[in-house]
C-alpha cells in the first residue's frame, strides 16, 4: 500500500512533467505538421541555462531567464531556418530537426563537458515536505507540481480567453483554414514554436535538478515524449494531458513491480527452465525492460490506434 | 530513365554487344578497376605489406556503399523514412558472426564466401518480420515505428546474451579453413577483395531491382500512393516487399562488417549506425541510384581522415547534414545534375568565375567555423583531457582572447563576403538557366 | 435492364454531423455514357470518392456487375474493373510519361509485386505500353517527366493511366476542367474513343461536354439526385433549369 501511494504520487509528478514537455510538441506537430525532434533539445538546453544562470543570479532569476532564453532561441530557429527549409517538404523539415537535436547534443557537450554537471535543487526546497507511511514527500515534488499546474493552468486561460488562444485551438486541427481566414499564420507559427519552446525549457528547469543534467537527457527524454504525444492523438491538448499521465505512472510502476513475464506463466502453472526457448526473454525482470516500454507503447499505438486515445487527424 | 536505355541495359550483349555496354557502364567499370588496384598505391615495398589505415578504410567504404544503397531503396526509391535501418546490418551481422562460428566448429561446411548468404537470409527474415508491421503505415508513423523498432532492438542487444552476447558481443574468427579458393582470409587485403566482390554484385543486383515491376512501383507509391491503387497496386504491399529486399541487403553489409571485424556488439544495430546510413545516403543524394554511392565513399573519407586530426567530427557531419537539408536537398549527386543541362548547352565555362568568386569567402567562413569548433572543444572536453590543440608546431591557447577573436572575425568577415558573392552566383547562375532555356525552345 | 455496371442503392454519407449524400440511387447500363452535373458542393466527387472506395459509405450499397464492393480497399476495386481519373491531376509526376503508362499495365498484365522481370526487356508490356501513348497523342513526350507537361497533356496522360489496366467501367471526373474550348474538344474525341466499348461515368461541369458525349445524365443536387434521363429529357426538366441550368439561353 505504502509504494502504492508513493509510486502514485511520483508518477504524477513525472507526469505532470512530461505534460509541459508534451504539450509544447503536440501543439507544434498539430499546427505545423513538424515532428519537432529538437524539443527535446530545448527541454536539454533549458536545464543547462539554468545550471548556468542560477550560479550567476540565483535558481529563482534562472526559473524565469533560462525558459526565455529557450523561447527566444526557438523563435529564431523557426523564423530564420525552418521557414526557409519548410519549402523543401515535411521530410526535409524532419531531417532538420533531426540534425538540429543531434548539433544541439554536440554543441552543449562543447559548451559544458561530457559529464553530469551539478544543478542541483535550492536549499530552500531541499527538504521533506511531508511524511507518506514513513517515507518523505520531497518539497521539490511538490513545487514542480505546483509549477506543472500552474503552467497548465495558465495554458488552458491562454487558449480558451485570448484571442491568440482562439486562432491556435482552431489551427490545432484545421492549419489550412486559418491561414485561409485571413491570420497571420507565419506570426502565428512563431509564437506556438517559440512558446512551445519556453515550455520544453521551463520543464528542463525544474527537471534538471531533479533528475540528472547531461548532454544526453534529450536523447533519453524524447522517445518518451513522441510516445505521450502519439499516444495523447494529435490536434488533441486533452489526450496529451491524459497520456502524459499514464507515461508517468507506466514508468514509475514499471520500476517497482519486480515481476517477469516467467513469474506470471508460473501463476497458470506453466513453468520456465532454462532450457525454454526464449527462457532469456521470459525471466527478464520488469525493472530491467523499463527502457523498453515507451519505444514498445510507440509501436503498439501506431500500429493498432494511430490517431491516440483522443486525436482528431491522422500523423 | 528511358525505356532503351533500359531495354539495352537488361540485355547487354545483344544490343550493341559487349563495346556498346562499355561505353553505357563505363563509370562503375572505371570505379571497379579502381578499387581494384587502389590498395596497391599505398604499397610498402621495403615490408611487402599494405597500409592497414588505407585498406581497413576501404574495406569500410565497401560495406558503407551496400549498406546505403539499401537504405535508399527505402528513402529514395519508396519515399519511405527510417530511422532503424541499422538493424538490419546488425542482425545480418549477428546471423552471420553465429553461421562462421558453427563454420569453424564443423557444423556445416559453408565457404567463408558464401558466408554474407546467410547475413542476407538474417536480413530478410528480420526484415519479413518487423516489416510487416512497420509498412502498415507510412509517412511520419512509419519512421516513427523504425525509431521505435531501432531502439527496442539496440535494448534487447544489450540486455539478452544468448543471440546477442549481451555488452561484449559476439566474437568470431574468420579463419575458418573453408574456402570456394583455398584462401586463408588471415590478411585483411583478401577479406577486401572479397568484399569488393560483394559490393559489386550488390550494386548490379539493387540497380536492376530498381527496373523492375517492384522498384518501378515502389517508384511510383513514392510520387503518388493514390494513383498507385487505382493502378492496382497495394501500397501497403509495395512497402512491405521493398523493406524485406532492401533489409536482405543491409544484411549483407552486416555480413561483411562481421568478416572485417570479427566481432559484433550492439552498436551495429543502433541509432549512430542507423543515423550513419541517413547521413551518407542524403548527402549523397536520394534521387539518382549512384547517390549513396557517392556519399558513403565522401563520408567514410571525410570521417577518417577528419578524425585522424581532431575529436569532433560529429560536429562537422551534423553541421554538413543541416546545411545539405537546408540548402541542397537533393544531395551532391543533385547538385550535379541541375548542371547537366547547362552542360549540354555547352554553357557551363560560364559558370567558372562565379564559382572562383565562391571560393575564397567559402574558405575563410570554412576556416574559421573549424577553427571555433576546435578552440571550443580544446576549451572544455580537451582540457578535461589533458590535450593541447597544436597546428604544425604551434600551440593555441583556447583561454586565450586571440585565437577567438580570429575565428570571429574569419566567420563574420567571410560570411558578409560569402553573401555578396552568393548573390553574383544566383545572377549568374539564373542568366545561364535562362539562356538554355531559350536555346532549348529554338532548337 | 441486365445487370448493371454499376448500381447505387440508396447511398448515404455523411461527415461527422454533415450529411453530403443523402440516399443517392442509380444505376449506369453497361457500355452507357453516363454524366453526373450538379451545382458545386452537390457532392458529386464525393459520389466518385464513395464507389472508388477511397472512404466508406455511411450508408447503402453500392454493385459492381452486381457484386458489392462496399468497403473494399481502392486497389481492390480496381482490380475488379473499376478505373477512375482525379479532379486534381493525379500521376506520377517524376516519372518519365512512358513509365507512367507503363506503370498503369503492370498488374493487368499479371506482373504483381514480381522483382526477377525486368521491365525493359517485357517485349508485350512495352508494346502495349507504345500503343497506349499513341492513343492519348503523347508519343512525342515520351521521355519526358511527367511533372513537366503542360495541363492538357497531363489530362491526357491520366485518362490513359486510368484506361490502361483494361478496367471496363470507367469513372472521369471533371476531365475537361480548365481546358480552353480547343482542348476540351480534342479531350472529348479522345475520351469517345478510348472508352469505346466500356461504361464510362462522369462528372462534369461543361454542359457541352455532357450533352456531346452522354447517353444518359443525371442531376445531383445537395447529396440527392433531382433527375436522371436522356440529355434531351433532362434539358427540358422545369426542376433542372431552376435548380442548376437556368434559362435554355443561358447553356453555353
Amino acid at each position: 500500500m505504502e509504494v502504492l501511494l508513493v509510486s502514485l504520487l511520483n508518477g504524477l509528478v513525472y507526469g505532470m512533467l512530461l505534460f509541459m514537455l508534451a504539450s509544447g510538441l503536440t501543439l507544434i506537430f498539430s499546427m505545423m505538421g513538424v515532428l519537432n525532434f529538437a524539443h527535446a533539445s530545448m527541454y536539454m538546453l533549458g536545464a543547462y541555462f539554468a545550471f548556468s544562470v542560477s550560479r550567476v543570479i540565483g535558481f529563482w532569476a534562472a526559473l524565469v531567464v533560462a525558459p526565455i532564453l529557450c523561447g527566444i532561441l526557438g523563435a529564431l530557429i523557426e523564423m530564420y531556418a525552418l521557414r526557409r527549409v519548410h519549402r523543401n517538404g515535411h521530410i526535409a523539415e524532419l531531417l532538420f530537426t533531426v540534425g538540429l537535436a543531434f548539433i544541439i547534443e554536440k554543441a552543449t557537450q562543447m559548451a559544458w563537458g561530457l559529464l553530469p554537471v551539478p544543478y542541483r535543487v535550492p536549499p530552500v526546497l531541499d527538504r521533506a515536505l511531508f511524511h507518506v507511511y514513513g517515507s518523505n514527500f520531497h518539497a521539490y515534488r511538490g513545487f514542480m507540481l505546483l509549477i506543472s499546474v500552474l503552467m497548465f493552468v495558465a495554458i488552458w486561460l491562454l487558449l480558451t480567453r485570448t484571442r491568440i488562444g482562439l486562432v491556435i485551438q482552431a489551427a490545432l486541427t484545421h492549419p489550412e483554414m486559418v491561414g485561409a481566414l485571413g491570420h497571420n499564420v507565419p506570426r502565428v507559427f512563431t509564437i506556438v514554436f517559440a512558446g512551445g519552446s519556453v515550455l520544453a525549457g521551463l520543464a528542463g528547469v525544474i527537471g534538471g535538478n531533479y533528475l540528472v543534467t547531461e548532454p544526453s537527457m534529450a536523447a533519453t527524454m524524447g522517445p518518451i515524449v513522441f510516445v505521450v504525444v502519439v499516444f495523447g492523438g494529435l490536434g488533441s491538448l486533452a489526450g496529451c494531458f491524459i497520456a502524459s499521465l499514464i507515461m508517468g505512472l507506466v514508468q514509475t510502476f514499471a520500476v517497482v513491480i519486480d515481476v517477469s513475464l516467467a513469474d506470471l506463466l508460473a501463476r497458470l502453472g506453466i513453468q520456465v527452465t532454462s532450457t525454454t526457448p526464449l527462457a532469456e526473454v521470459l525471466t527478464m525482470p520488469l525493472p530491467r525492460v523499463g527502457a523498453l516500454l515507451p519505444y514498445l507503447m510507440l509501436i503498439l499505438v501506431l500500429l493498432i490506434k494511430p490517431r491516440g486515445l483522443m486525436g482528431t487527424r491522422d500523423t | 530513365m528511358s525505356e532503351g536505355v533500359a531495354r539495352t541495359a537488361a540485355r547487354p550483349l545483344a544490343a550493341g554487344g559487349a563495346a556498346g555496354f562499355l561505353r553505357r557502364q563505363w563509370p562503375w567499370l572505371a570505379a571497379l578497376v579502381f578499387a581494384l588496384v587502389v590498395p596497391w598505391f599505398s604499397f610498402d615495398w621495403s615490408t611487402g605489406r599494405h597500409s592497414g589505415f588505407i585498406v581497413s578504410m576501404l574495406s569500410q567504404i565497401g560495406i558503407s556503399i551496400i549498406f546505403a544503397l539499401s537504405y535508399n531503396m527505402l528513402m529514395g526509391q519508396a519515399g519511405l523514412l527510417s530511422f532503424g535501418h541499422a538493424v538490419f546490418l546488425g542482425l545480418g551481422g549477428y546471423v552471420t558472426a553465429h553461421v562462421v562460428n558453427a563454420t569453424k566448429g564443423g557444423a556445416f561446411p559453408l565457404p567463408l564466401e558464401l558466408t554474407p548468404i546467410a547475413g542476407a537470409l538474417g536480413g530478410l527474415a528480420f526484415a519479413v518480420v518487423l516489416g510487416y508491421f512497420a509498412t502498415k503505415q507510412r509517412a511520419t508513423a512509419f519512421a516513427m515505428i523504425t525509431l521505435g523498432i531501432g531502439e527496442l532492438i539496440t535494448s534487447c542487444a544489450l540486455m539478452f546474451q544468448t543471440f546477442f552476447g549481451g555488452e561484449g558481443g559476439v566474437s568470431t574468427n574468420r579463419m575458418t579453413g573453408r574456402s570456394l579458393f583455398g584462401v586463408g582470409y588471415a590478411a585483411p587485403i583478401q577479406v577486401y577483395y572479397l568484399i569488393v566482390a560483394w559490393t559489386a554484385l550488390s550494386v548490379v543486383a539493387m540497380l536492376l531491382l530498381t527496373r523492375t515491376p517492384l522498384g518501378r512501383m515502389a517508384n511510383a507509391s513514392r510520387d503518388n500512393f493514390e494513383r498507385a491503387q487505382f493502378v492496382g497496386y497495394d501500397p501497403r504491399m509495395v512497402r512491405f516487399f521493398q523493406f524485406a529486399l532492401s533489409g536482405a541487403f543491409a544484411g549483407i553489409a552486416g555480413a561483411l562488417y562481421t568478416l572485417t571485424y570479427e566481432i559484433v556488439t550492439y552498436d551495429t544495430v543502433a541509432g549512430p549506425m542507423s543515423a550513419n546510413a541517413l547521413l551518407m545516403t542524403y548527402i549523397g543524394g536520394v534521387g539518382v541510384f549512384a547517390g549513396p554511392v557517392v556519399g558513403a565513399v565522401l563520408i567514410v573519407l571525410l570521417q577518417s581522415w577528419v578524425s585522424l586530426l581532431s575529436n569532433s567530427w560529429l560536429v562537422y557531419a551534423g553541421v554538413l547534414f543541416i546545411m545539405m537539408v537546408t540548402f541542397a536537398p537533393m544531395g551532391l549527386t543533385g547538385l550535379v545534375m541541375m548542371h547537366q543541362p547547362i552542360w549540354r548547352a555547352g554553357r557551363l565555362g560560364r559558370l567558372i568565375g562565379p564559382y572562383l568568386r565562391l571560393l575564397g569567402p567559402a574558405l575563410l567562413v570554412l576556416i574559421g567555423f573549424v577553427l571555433a569548433v576546435e578552440l571550443c572543444s580544446f576549451l572544455t572536453i580537451g582540457a578535461a583531457q589533458g590535450k593541447s590543440f597544436t597546428l604544425s608546431r604551434i600551440t593555441i591557447d583556447p583561454r586565450g582572447a586571440r585565437p577567438w577573436l580570429v575565428a570571429g572575425l574569419l566567420l563574420v568577415g567571410g560570411g558578409l563576403w560569402l553573401r555578396v558573392a552568393m548573390r553574383g552566383f544566383g545572377a549568374a547562375w539564373n542568366a545561364v538557366t535562362e539562356e538554355v532555356k531559350t536555346v532549348g525552345t529554338r532548337a | 435492364m441486365s445487370v448493371p455496371a454499376l448500381r447505387l442503392t440508396d447511398v448515404k454519407k455523411s461527415f461527422g454531423p454533415t450529411a453530403v449524400i443523402m440516399g443517392v440511387s442509380l444505376d449506369v447500363a453497361p457500355g452507357s455514357r453516363h454524366a453526373i452535373i450538379g451545382p458545386n458542393g452537390a457532392g458529386k466527387t464525393t459520389l466518385f470518392n464513395l464507389i472508388s472506395g477511397r472512404f466508406p459509405a455511411s450508408g447503402g450499397r453500392i454493385e459492381l456487375h452486381g457484386r458489392s464492393i462496399d468497403g473494399l480497399p481502392p486497389h481492390e476495386i480496381n482490380r475488379r474493373g473499376l478505373s477512375r481519373s482525379f479532379q486534381v491531376t493525379s500521376i506520377f509526376p517524376r516519372m518519365t510519361v512512358f513509365e507512367n503508362i507503363r506503370c498503369g499495365l503492370l498488374w493487368s498484365r499479371g506482373y504483381k509485386y514480381s522483382f526477377w522481370h525486368l521491365v525493359g526487356g517485357q517485349r508485350a508490356l512495352n508494346a502495349a505500353a507504345a500503343q497506349l501513348l499513341a492513343d492519348v497523342n503523347l508519343e512525342a513526350r515520351r521521355d519526358v517527366p511527367a511533372g513537366l507537361l503542360t495541363y492538357a497533356e497531363q489530362r491526357a496522360l491520366e485518362i490513359g493511366i486510368t484506361i490502361a489496366g483494361g478496367a471496363d467501367t470507367v469513372l472521369l471526373d471533371e476531365p475537361t476542367a480548365g481546358m480552353s474550348r480547343s482542348e476540351a474538344d480534342h479531350a472529348v474525341a479522345l475520351i469517345r474513343r478510348i472508352t469505346a466499348g466500356k461504361t464510362l461515368v462522369m462528372v462534369e461541369h461543361d454542359m457541352s461536354v455532357v450533352f456531346d458525349l452522354a447517353d444518359v445524365v443525371t442531376v445531383l443536387v445537395y447529396g440527392q439526385v433531382i433527375a436522371s434521363g436522356p440529355p434531351a429529357e433532362i434539358r427540358a426538366n422545369r426542376a433542372v433549369q431552376d435548380a442548376y441550368l437556368g434559362a435554355p439561353a443561358e447553356v453555353a
